[in-house]
């Protein structure tokens, strides 16, 4: 149970952090990173001490940095908080998206070591440290947010190590791998199949308290394809009364078919879609069988399946600010982005997908349908965590809603019963 | 849905004058709204009594209604301009709860004018707190506990259910007004009845407790499809309990988690469809419970506020402007985001940076008040400050205050912190609390403490120790040796130059030099609505040192920079931010690029559009030294901020910044008491006898030798801070024993006080060879009132033709002799036919924008222009316009947010605000700008209170003669009876308080408010009977009361003119027709006239 696992882990560093406490005072250290265009940033160590290299990209979002954290979707990315304050209100366990750290480096402005929240358990700084992630403060993060809106998404590597000269950190940010090409979902990926419960955590938000978190018409039996999986979006499906099957991204459609589910959800995850046609040969074997949901790489994935293209982003969406237009309603609701790929509008028609969602800030695809087949999928992301909640119906609703109509076209005898219930 | 096409007239109304609580953020958001309908062709009708505005200029709205805002004169301009459509969100509480009488009239019904933006159903929801508090339970919304009542009694059956503490509010009034916070059975009454009197309904809420708490804000924009968006959200740093107005807050909220974060804004968006918000911005209010982080929702304003200027400009988000594109029809994805301008204004403005806004007092004013803060909101102006980090943005903020402090920390001008104790002073909140924290932190107060005593969340208290413990290594560098990276350390966290400099013993040039050596110079960032992630194409600019690139370049010429008249202040208001905007509007018209550089977000002035590059920034000599590296400017612009920018002059000056107009050493020259006097006297220009003296001894003989009465000022004042008239020693005695700031070095002026003499204001503007007088404004209080507080009146009335033409002559002369280029204001006191000459000011006055529009001519365009090297000829400026109307300006005081000071008028400025009658004859133009000031003039006979000073008695008599001929019956107390009676005025004796049953309190008190002007002259500081519970009664019940024979004379004038008929209701268009357009083109039309003498 990933969630347990989780509170394991919050023990175990909560315990560490109380026997750190007194080592503080130590000589601040430099840490630095550069990009691959030779661009150095230069600040203070506020992590744990190592030399790290990923894709460097930056979020705007203001809240919701353990959220951010544990977010496998960055796996491989170094991570630039545009926010100026960070660390304010420390971490609270039950705000992890999963069960450990996931990114492979951390770029802020000020890191606060004192943190003031009623939920907190440990600060940010201790808990960077305790899990092993290099991490920098003190940098011009506008300057660097900046240099990669004007030239794009860059390889960069990031250091404690003051025995590394710049050539050197140079050449590492060179020779790393970055994201393109890359399949990363076997890596963030649980081993094993779970039967997800726990909808505690959105038990106190506010709107779906204010829904009385209702049944459907029926529960229906949802698989969920895990290729780094956030864990709001499981509580979301569990929170609607569903049962809720999370499967390794390696499953075989037809082991997943084996499993008789309503229907099937791809999630979240890193890496570029189209290094990932071991999965999308997968999918393209459900397609049809049973009906299918995605969200952001999972949404790709699908798109791929379709036979669609993926391309990649100039510098991303990352934030909790994106507005986006659902096309069939003309309303607009602000929402929760990661991503540094994004479906090939032109390639869509096709692949008999229609679009159904679109970014107002660029334009690019956020939503999809097919045109025969129950198959829907968004780019954003619906459970948020962080972000805004609008988008939790427009996406996780209208799914249910599209799987119930086809479960109850199978079986209307239940529908009915379900209705007297 | 694109713009509505079945509108085409839509009225716009306005704030009205400055007070506590509403101030010019509605200038500001009622601008934006003007222009965003202009730009839509629709014909917009504006009613704004408050000539000090740029809402109000013409070009701004079809037909300017410069009016009182009343339901029956609305009515009245309704009735002749036939609106479609009537907006009232933009112009604050005043224009919310017009739109309600409007309705509940049955106005808006009868003229078919429909409600833009929230309909009056939802303001009656969200104002209602009955109404709103059921609204939010049934959204699921968890409100405090309580109920709204409508008398004590009500209130005290429900007081077991909540228990003690609670919280009092009345409905339906502004910045908590009459509101307060209850801990026993005896504050309970009184509060409740307070609250009950304050309220336009008569009902009162009482909630418990929530003092504490955390406390926070979202703006929220909703459009006609339901689409919502969160602008920006604050957190108060000080906690529920302290008037959000009143508190330090912070933008964004930083100690919310996303998951606390998320819900508030989830609950905000449910607050604005169960309140049914149309269309338009919205300001939500919560409180969490830090313990447990319980939120309870307190209230929503359905229309634009301080908030959302606030929001705006720390954001970069323009509210006012998108909320009146949703009012008429569009959605939020149809209109372009003007900063990134491939954006939409569908979205959600991420900021970089941090904001903090501190409030700016003025209980110096009022003495006598309590300055404990509560609910009831007190502050009269407001800083915003823009850094890399809370450190940085809190220092900034309260350096910009201009209250003698360099920020958070010590800087050299404390009182010892270990003689105090802090702790004990931070268990009553007062304007003094940071300062107070940095003390009891210097002192070694631990975080647990401070929580324990000032409810203020523990990470602000440690980023305040953090800045504390910096100071402390600061005092440890030294000048030789510091590093660049240590210096860049110490200004990263904030630090002015003038505080490191005390910490390390040196002088603020010294440190100025160093950091010029070490090249530590901050870096400019732009606000850009989205942390970088899209190109800004408005360059709005914050200086850090917490960061390496920047983002300001120098233009493609030399820029003009105007500097701002920073935060609101009594003395110091809208009037120069208007003078600010009007000079940017002409230089730019003129082909010039400029600057602005200002720390007021409540202004037009910082608007991302006004100017062509925007700095937002404290107007210290450092700050503004740090913009004129970056831009090498043409030149500065001092002139038209009020004293904040001319205090900078001498020092700019010498630095090597180019000062544009009047020479320094010539504002020098005028500012200098003793040189003053000089040049005037070697001009043959009289001035009132005056001596000055360091001690009182010396002050009692140079009393002696000067003659009493005695205006007693200090030095370095402004707004006449302090003054006071003395009429013998032991008056004198009294006054310097007080608070009056004097010793050795620090000189008092006393200055033979001119009783009974008639004040002028002369504005004028020249350009160093010809001098054009601008307006001669008329005080209707006598010499001994201050200026900013006297009524006035243009043109002039009983003025003989030869005097005016003395007084254009004594104008010129000083123009010349202090070689102004740009504007000038001179106040002359007449008395006995010789003219005195009181004040130059080389610089804009308060009163330019009263008399630009009571003229009709745009004199700081003019001014400005000659700043700038123009000649009036050029310009085609050859004389003073003629005079068509009569205009008259009142003062507006916030004497009921300060019920302890005697609402009595004096030389010390105690006026927060002002308001213009305009018409045809005075009479009418004075009792319009009675009502528009909240004291309407009686419009029939009734019963009139008499009560003066012995040496006002004979005109007294006079007064009440001319009223007992109109119909009025007289009372008055004993003293004054006997005076009327002789006279031949039928009059009725009055008890006075304490000398029985009925007292005159009881005739006021009256349920048909009997008494309907009060005629009141002080019986002065030493009388034995005090009379101030007179005055306290009179602004209390709203009924209009004189002070000074001069203004009961002018009283009578409205009356008169008010009894003969109904008022008319003009335009600005119509009355001032060549006012829209060029000036020069203006005063050729117009006929050779000196001036026009009523």
């Amino acid at each position: 149970m990933a969630w347990f696992a989780a509170e394991a882990l919050w023990g175990v560093l909560y315990c560490l952090a109380d026997e750190t406490a007194g080592e503080e005072g130590g000589p601040i250290e430099t840490a630095r990173l550069i990009l691959e265009d030779g661009r150095l940033f230069i600040g203070r160590s506020c992590g744990a001490p190592g030399t790290v290299t990923g894709e460097v990209c930056f979020n705007t979002s203001m809240t919701g940095y353990t959220e951010i954290l544990t977010d496998p979707s960055y796996h491989g990315q170094i991570v630039c908080l545009t926010t100026a304050e960070v660390g304010v209100y420390g971490v609270s366990p039950e705000d992890a998206e999963s069960g450990k750290l996931q990114i492979r480096g951390f770029v802020v402005r000020h890191l606060s070591a004192k943190p003031s929240n009623h939920r907190s358990k440990v600060d940010l700084g201790t808990w960077l440290k305790d899990g092993g992630i290099v991490a920098v403060e003190g940098i011009d993060t506008r300057a660097l947010t900046k240099h990669l809106r004007g030239l794009g998404a860059m390889r960069g590597a990031l250091t404690s190590d003051s025995g590394i000269d710049e050539s050197e950190l140079l050449r590492l940010a060179r020779e790393s791998a970055g994201v393109v090409g890359q399949d990363f979902t076997g890596a963030v990926s649980r081993d094993a199949s779970e039967d997800w419960t726990d909808s505690s955590a959105v038990d106190d938000w506010y709107d779906l308290t204010r829904r009385g978190v209702q049944r459907w018409w029926r529960e229906l039996h949802v698989v969920l394809y895990d290729f780094g999986l956030k864990s709001n979006i499981a509580r979301q499906l569990a929170a609607r009364g569903q049962r809720v099957t999370i499967v390794p991204s390696h499953t075989s459609a037809e082991a997943v078919l084996a499993l008789d589910p309503n229907c099937v959800l791809l999630s979240n995850g890193p890496g570029d879609p189209s290094a990932c046609e071991p999965i999308v040969v997968e999918i393209r074997k459900l397609l049809g069988k049973v009906p299918l949901g995605g969200i952001c790489l999972g949404h790709q994935l699908l798109a791929l399946a379709c036979g669609a293209k993926t391309e990649k982003l100039p510098f991303g969406h990352r934030g909790a600010n994106h507005p986006v237009k659902v096309l069939e309603t003309g309303r607009v609701f602000v929402t929760s982005q990661n991503h540094g790929f994004t479906v090939s509008a032109d390639t869509m028609e096709r692949a008999q997908l229609e679009l159904t969602h679109v970014s107002l800030n660029d334009g690019t695809v956020e939503g999809m349908r097919h045109r025969t087949l129950p198959v829907m999928s968004v780019q954003f992301h619906p459970e948020a965590s962080p972000g805004p909640h609008d988008a939790h119906d427009i996406f996780f609703d209208a799914f249910l809603a599209t799987v119930d109509a086809a479960a109850a076209a199978e079986s209307p005898s239940e529908m009915v019963n379900a209705q007297t219930r | 849905m694109p713009r509505r096409d079945d509108l085409d007239r839509i009225l716009v109304l306005g704030a009205g004058p400055i007070v506590i609580g509403q101030a010019c953020e509605f200038d500001y958001s009622g601008t934006q709204a003007l222009r965003a309908l202009k730009e839509e062709d629709f014909y917009v009708i504006l009613v704004n009594s408050n000539p000090a505005t740029i809402m109000t200029d013409p070009e701004f709205a079809d037909a300017t209604y410069i009016e009182p805002l009343v339901p029956s004169v609305i009515e009245r301009i309704i009735e002749r301009e036939r609106p479609d459509a009537l907006l009232p969100t933009m112009g604050g509480q005043t224009a919310l709860n017009l739109a309600v009488k409007l309705s509940e009239a049955g106005v808006l019904e009868k003229y078919g004018v429909e409600c833009l933006g929230a309909d009056i159903a939802a303001i009656n929801r969200a104002e209602s707190r009955a109404e709103f508090q059921s609204a939010m339970r049934e959204a699921g919304i968890d409100v405090a506990t309580g109920c709204e009542v409508s008398s004590v009694e009500e209130a005290r059956t429900w007081l077991p259910g909540i228990g003690l503490p609670v919280v009092i509010r009345p409905s339906f009034t502004l910045g908590g007004e009459g509101g307060g916070f209850a801990a026993t059975d005896a504050d309970f009454d009184r509060l409740v009845q307070e609250g009950l009197d304050r309220s336009p309904v008569g009902k009162v809420l009482v909630e418990e407790s929530l003092a504490g708490w955390k406390e926070f804000e979202l703006e929220v924009m909703r459009d006609g499809a339901d689409n919502a968006v969160v602008i920006c959200s604050i957190e108060n740093v000080d906690p529920m309990g302290i008037h959000t107005g009143d508190s330090l807050t912070v933008a964004p909220a930083l100690t919310l988690t996303d998951r606390e974060y998320q819900r508030m804004r989830d609950a905000a968006l449910k607050c604005l469809s169960a309140i049914g918000v149309a269309t338009g911005g919205s300001n939500v209010q919560f409180a969490v419970d830090p313990e447990s982080g319980r939120m309870v929702i307190i209230e929503m304003n359905p229309r634009v506020s301080r908030s959302s200027a606030l929001a705006s400009k720390a954001t970069g988000f323009p509210i006012a402007r998108v909320a009146t594109k949703l009012a008429i029809g569009y959605t939020l994805d149809e209109i372009e985001n003007a900063i990134t301008r491939e954006t939409l204004a569908a979205f959600e403005p991420a900021l970089d940076y941090v904001v903090v806004k501190a409030p700016r007092f003025n209980f110096d004013k009022f003495p006598e008040s309590d300055d404990t803060l509560g609910t009831r909101m007190r502050s009269v102006g407001e800083v915003m400050a823009i850094g890399g980090s809370f450190r940085e943005a809190l220092q900034k903020a309260l350096r910009g205050l201009e209250d003698g402090r360099s920020g958070f920390a010590f800087d050299g001008d404390d009182p010892s912190p270990d003689e105090i104790d802090w702790l004990e002073r931070l268990r009553r909140p007062t304007p003094a609390r940071y300062r107070d924290l940095a003390g009891a932190l210097h002192s070694g107060a631990c975080i647990d403490d401070l929580r324990q005593l000032t409810a203020i969340d523990p990470w602000f208290l440690n980023e305040m120790k953090m800045l504390i413990d910096k100071s402390d290594c600061i005092s440890k560098m030294s000048v030789d040796t510091v590093t660049a990276e240590e210096m860049r350390e110490a200004k990263a966290h904030g630090f002015s130059d003038s505080q490191i400099a005390h910490y390390m013993g040196v002088s603020e040039s010294r440190i100025r030099e160093l950091r010029s050596t070490l090249s530590v110079h901050p870096v400019f960032k732009t606000v850009d609505t989205c942390a970088a992630e899209f190109e800004a194409f408005t360059p709005y600019y914050y200086s850090t040192y917490d960061g390496i690139e920047d983002e300001a370049s120098r233009g493609s010429k030399q820029r003009i920079v105007i500097l701002g008249a920073g935060p609101n202040r009594i003395g110091q208001g809208i009037e120069f931010d208007y003078c600010c905007v009007r000079a940017c509007m002409a230089l730019r018209d003129a082909g010039h690029e400029v600057v602005m550089v200002n720390c007021n977000p409540e202004t037009v002035s910082t608007d991302y559009d006004t100017a062509d590059v925007l700095y937002f920034e404290p107007l210290t000599l450092e700050d503004v030294l740090n913009i004129c590296r970056v831009e090498d400017p043409l030149g500065v612009i001092v002139q038209l901020g009020g004293q904040t920018p001319l205090k900078l002059a001498d020092k700019l000056d010498k630095l090597g910044v180019p000062i544009l107009g009047t020479a320094v050493d010539k504002i020098f020259l005028a500012e200098d008491r003793r040189a003053f006097q000089d040049t005037l006297a070697e001009l043959g220009v009289l001035m009132p006898k005056a001596a000055a003296a360091e001690d009182v001894a010396e002050a009692c003989s140079k009393a002696g030798e000067v003659g009493y009465p005695v205006l007693v000022r200090p030095s370095f004042v402004l707004g006449g801070r302090g003054m006071q008239v003395v009429y013998d020693e032991v008056g004198l005695r009294d006054c310097l024993n007080g608070d009056v700031p004097f010793g050795p070095g620090n000189p008092v002026e006393l200055i033979s006080f001119l009783e009974d003499a008639f004040e002028y204001d002369v504005d004028a503007v020249s350009d160093g060879e010809k001098t054009v007088i601008a307006g001669v404004m008329q005080h209707i209080q006598e010499a001994g009132v201050h200026s900013g507080d006297s009524a006035c009146t243009i043109p002039p009335f009983h003025a003989p033709p030869e005097l005016l033409l003395h007084l254009r002559d004594i104008t010129e002369k000083l123009a010349h002799r202090f070689a102004i280029r740009g504007l000038m204001n001179v106040q002359i006191a007449v008395k006995d036919n010789e003219v005195y000459v009181l004040e130059v000011n080389p610089r804009a006055s308060r009163t330019l924008p009263f008399v630009s529009k009571a003229t009709g001519v745009r004199w700081i365009q003019l001014g400005t222009l000659a700043m700038v090297g123009h000649s009036l000829n050029e310009l085609g400026v050859s004389s003073s316009p003629p005079v068509r109307r009569v205009a008259v300006k009142e003062a507006v005081f916030p004497f009921d947010r300060f019920p302890e000071a005697d609402p009595v008028l004096g030389p010390e400025m105690r006026s927060t605000g002002e308001v213009m009658g305009i018409d045809w004859d005075f009479g009418r133009a004075f009792a319009k700008s009675q009502l528009a000031g909240g004291f309407p003039l009686p419009s029939q006979p009734g019963l009139v209170f008499v009560s003066v000073h012995d040496r006002d008695k004979p005109a007294a008599c006079r007064v009440a003669k001319r009223l007992h001929t109109l119909g009025f019956s007289v009372c008055a107390t004993s003293g004054t009876a006997a005076a009327l009676a002789e006279y031949g005025i039928p009059v009725e004796a009055v008890e006075k308080l304490g000398e029985g049953n009925p007292n005159i309190l009881d005739y006021i008190k009256r349920d048909n408010h009997s008494v309907c002007l009060i005629i009141n002259t002080p019986l002065g500081k030493n009388s034995k009977i005090d009379d101030t519970y007179i005055r306290h009664a009179a602004v209390r019940y709203r009924i209009p009361y004189m002070t000074t024979l001069s203004a009961a004379s002018a009283a009578v004038a409205g009356v008169e003119a008010l009894l003969a008929g109904d008022l008319d209701f003009y335009s600005l268009q119509e009355y001032l027709p060549g006012f829209s357009r060029l000036p020069n083109k203006h005063l050729e039309d117009s006929v050779e006239t000196r001036f026009c003498v009523s």
